[in-house]
């Protein structure tokens, strides 16, 4: 049962890890004095977002390596990948307006970083559906391998477009910190342990829900064999 | 590639199926717009880039998807792939040919956004062209590879939209960005980087979609 | 301590979506692993 070990195990650290990443956030970093108490939604929204862009990173690899080798582990890998990047994304998209509220007094901000996300998730969006509006899975799978390629490749065009968009109407906001301003090595020590904390429960959910998938293949693969038997 | 491309264009030259669909719902999507925005007002003066370009942007993805649903309904792809053709060829040639079918309408739509719009037409307006061109190829290179896939799902209508517009998003802010500071008139150097990213786009995608093209198409 | 409330809103929701989509990711690996043990007991007996 190898599996289950390496689930736990990668659930124990993870856990460990985000129980340490709390205590850090909300007990051990100074308070920022120019925002406050909510500046502290910071170490978690950043390491967050990273996460999707990585989560979408591996969608794309993944998906060309189904392409090109057209094992089932691969679609299987991507299609993991791709709905717990949709839950990171998400996660981005609610915890960015809430902290941006108190801070500059709108919930959104068509800040380049922002939109692209937005951007993304729309392109998540567009990636898990396509497995369910095709008329065979193989089919879907394909589509949608195509479209993560297609998506990993534009991400950075379309945040170089908005971002130059963004800098000709700064009509919201000029100047957002986003990772710079972190004087207090306690600070940039708490980020640390959070990006370490979400990069682990990353890597725990990718694992759960590749299980998922497999023994959902696996159900399938034993479900023809009892319907061949008769 | 060549003789699919002639193909295309014939065929089109006789049912101008795509063409009047682009036409018209391009110009439907002006005219709803001009409804949007007081006549003579700042507004509208400073929204036309931006109405011009959702007009084609709208137009194209319906037009795009129009013109796969008919070529699936009569099973020309079908034909065209027991074809022992290369298949980055086939999407060569439907890109260009959808390129020119956008364009062609254009031909209609642009002095008609220039009329509703009252606009002034300046030596900016050659630049606009350039532009819209740029976009329409692009747009086209990604639109033709994912029509392709849309048309075989179930929820078509929605799928190709979806698909399209997050992935032109580069296409739609250079092409607004690009038109409005022509049209105001400034100069080429100013809006240089815009149509490098443009043609970036262009160029990326045109490869990307001839390699892949083969997989969307595979029964 | 003003603006707790957003920070609390903020973390909320972090904890709850990932809660959630833990659960639902549990209910269904534990749903598949006993429908395969039942196929799998079927094939044994034919």
């Amino acid at each position: 049962m190898g599996k289950t070990l390496l689930g736990n195990v990668l659930a124990g650290v993870a856990g460990s890890a985000m129980l340490l990443a709390v205590y850090m956030v909300f007990i051990y970093v100074p308070t920022d004095s120019a925002q406050g108490i909510v500046q502290r939604v910071f170490y978690f929204h950043v390491p967050i977002a990273i996460m999707t862009f990585v989560a979408f990173g591996v969608v794309a690899v993944a998906s060309a390596m189904f392409l090109w080798r057209g094992t089932r582990a691969w679609d299987r890998l991507a299609h993991s990948s791709g709905e717990v990047g949709m839950v990171f994304c998400t996660l981005v998209l609610v915890t960015g307006p809430i902290w941006a509220k108190p801070i500059w007094g709108t919930w959104w901000t068509w800040d380049a970083r922002l939109t692209t996300t937005l951007i993304l998730w729309l392109i998540y969006a567009g990636y898990l559906m396509m497995r369910n509006v095709t008329a065979s899975g193989e089919q879907g799978a394909r589509y949608a391998a195509i479209l993560g390629i297609v998506g990993v490749i534009d991400i950075p065009i379309i945040n170089r477009s908005v971002y130059w968009w963004r800098t000709i109407h700064p009509a919201v906001l000029v100047t957002r910190e986003g990772g710079s301003g972190l004087s207090d090595p306690r600070m940039q020590a708490t980020l640390g342990v959070c990006f370490a904390a979400f990069f682990l429960l990353f890597l725990w959910l990718l694992f759960v829900r590749n299980e998922n998938a497999r023994l959902q293949d696996a159900l399938e693969d034993i479900r023809q064999r009892v319907l061949a038997r008769g | 590639m060549l003789a699919i491309l002639r193909k295309d264009l014939l065929l089109e030259l006789r049912t101008k199926e795509t063409l009047t669909s682009l036409l018209l719902l391009g110009l439907l999507t002006l005219l709803i717009l001009s409804f949007a925005f007081e006549p003579g007002s700042e507004v509208r003066v400073e929204a036309a880039p931006g109405a011009l370009w959702v007009a084609v942007v709208f137009a194209g993805v319906l037009g795009l998807s129009r013109s796969f649903l008919a070529e699936r309904e009569n099973e020309c792809l079908q034909g065209l792939l027991l074809c022992p053709l290369d298949r980055g060829s086939i999407y060569l040639a439907k890109t260009l040919a959808n390129f020119v079918f956008m364009a062609a309408a254009q031909i209609v739509v642009l002095p008609v956004f220039i009329f509703f719009f009252n606009l002034t037409l300046t030596s900016g307006f050659l630049g606009v062209i350039v532009t819209i061109l740029l976009g329409l190829f692009g747009f086209s290179t990604v639109g033709t590879l994912f029509a392709a896939i849309a048309v075989r799902t179930r929820a078509r209508e929605v799928m190709l939209p979806l698909l399209m517009i997050p992935l032109v998003v580069p296409l739609f802010i250079g092409g607004v960005t690009v038109t409005h500071k022509l049209l105001v008139g400034k100069g080429v150097s100013e809006v240089a980087p815009w149509l490098n990213l443009m043609l970036g786009f262009d160029v990326i995608f045109l490869v990307v979609g001839w390699l892949v093209f083969e997989y969307a198409v595979e029964e | 301590m003003e603006n707790l409330n957003f920070l609390f809103a903020a973390y909320t929701a972090v904890w709850v979506l990932l809660f959630v989509y833990i659960l639902v990711l549990s209910r269904r690996n534990r749903s598949l692993e006993k429908d395969i043990e039942e196929l799998r007991a079927m094939l044994q007996r034919r």
